[in-house]
């Protein structure tokens, strides 16, 4: 880990000497469910017109991680160049049978739970190739899962820029300020990747982070 | 609750698990692969672990995952529940440095406490900052 940031350190470096206009690599981490690729695919849309990859209430709908190179995205005149990297949520547990009660044959099942378990593996090793990293929460759920803390934890020890979303804002039982009481530290915006509320705080956001790059 | 040790042969079966306390002496001179083994090596053998302090973040992210790689390849393993709950919780400047100074002297975080449990037993720990909620499979 130590040579890896050694390696972006000198990166970022000669990027700035040269001032060299390139890619952002923004990454989109999580646990499963919490809309990462429903938050990406919004984004996506905005500024390219395409998509990053499928959604599913089913959880681990992302088994591998996706990308969308060249996304310009444009704010107060500002531009920025992004490759965003859609990443398979993570989790400590998979139990192909949770898959069955989505109506799925056992078979399929097993394999989901399969291809979910190596997604896990290639997201945590994606961790150290993200310029900056949006982690997105599921704002019902409770902020203090022990995957939450390690994923930021992992972000700060790579001196990885972090912005905490509060996504699905749009239901009732949501609520953003138990993730920001949670992470008093970090940049928390609550939005609804669903319904695109409170984008203009997150786009802000997200040109802030580029900044601490 | 009976006390049993073994191999991963009897996860799932909650009448044969224990609960283990390991002190942050035994692993503090250990490297993040041999704290890895040996916490997994005791959460194989069925048992809920409780370690006093936490590792480091790069240590939770390869525990887990090292945790998924096995399953699927170890018999009825089907992961970990994780917590770690911290009793530091520093008001001012100077609560902070004093912890500091006690971490670098103790070579670890003594205040905090970290529960690793299978998933075949634990079903979900639930967590706030001052309380962990242990709740296990029927």
């Amino acid at each position: 880990m130590e040579i890896k940031i050694f390696r972006n350190f000198f990166r970022k470096i000669f990027s700035n000497l040269f001032n060299n206009k390139k890619e952002i690599k923004l990454g989109f981490y999580g646990p499963p469910n919490a809309g990462k690729t429903s938050l990406a695919n919004r984004i996506c849309k905005d500024f390219t017109g395409q998509e990053i990859g499928a959604v599913s209430k089913i959880p681990h709908e992302t088994r591998s991680v996706q990308f969308k190179e060249k996304v310009e995205i444009k704010y107060k005149g500002k531009t920025l160049l992004f490759k965003m990297i859609d990443t398979p949520g993570i989790a400590t547990k998979i139990d192909y049978e949770d898959f069955l009660k989505y109506n799925m044959k056992r078979k399929e099942a097993k394999e989901r739970a399969k291809k979910a378990t190596q997604g896990v593996i290639e997201s945590i090793k994606w961790l150290d190739d993200m310029d900056v990293v949006v982690v997105v929460l599921d704002a019902t759920e409770n902020p203090y899962n022990q995957v939450n803390i390690t994923i930021i934890g992992n972000l700060v020890a790579r001196k990885i820029p972090v912005l905490i979303v509060g996504n699905k804002i749009d239901l009732r039982k949501a609520d953003a300020k138990k993730i920001e009481a949670a992470f008093p530290e970090y940049d928390v915006v609550g939005i609804s990747a669903k319904d695109g509320k409170n984008f203009e705080e997150f786009y802000e956001s997200i040109f802030k982070l580029a900044k601490k790059i | 609750m009976s006390k049993k040790r073994g191999s991963g042969k009897n996860l799932g079966k909650i009448k044969g698990f224990s609960i283990q306390f390991l002190p942050y002496s035994e692993i503090r001179d250990l490297n993040s692969n041999e704290r890895i083994r040996k916490i997994l090596g005791i959460v194989l053998g069925n048992n809920i672990l409780i370690l006093q302090g936490k590792l480091k973040s790069e240590e939770e992210i390869r525990l887990i995952g090292d945790t998924m790689a096995m399953i699927g390849h170890v018999k009825d393993f089907k992961g970990i529940e994780l917590a770690v709950i911290s009793g530091n919780v520093e008001k001012n400047l100077v609560d902070k440095m004093r912890t500091e100074i006690v971490k670098v002297l103790s070579r670890g975080d003594l205040g905090a406490i970290t529960i690793i449990g299978p998933a075949t037993i634990v079903k979900e720990i639930k967590r706030n900052p001052r309380k962990i909620e242990l709740l296990l499979s029927k």
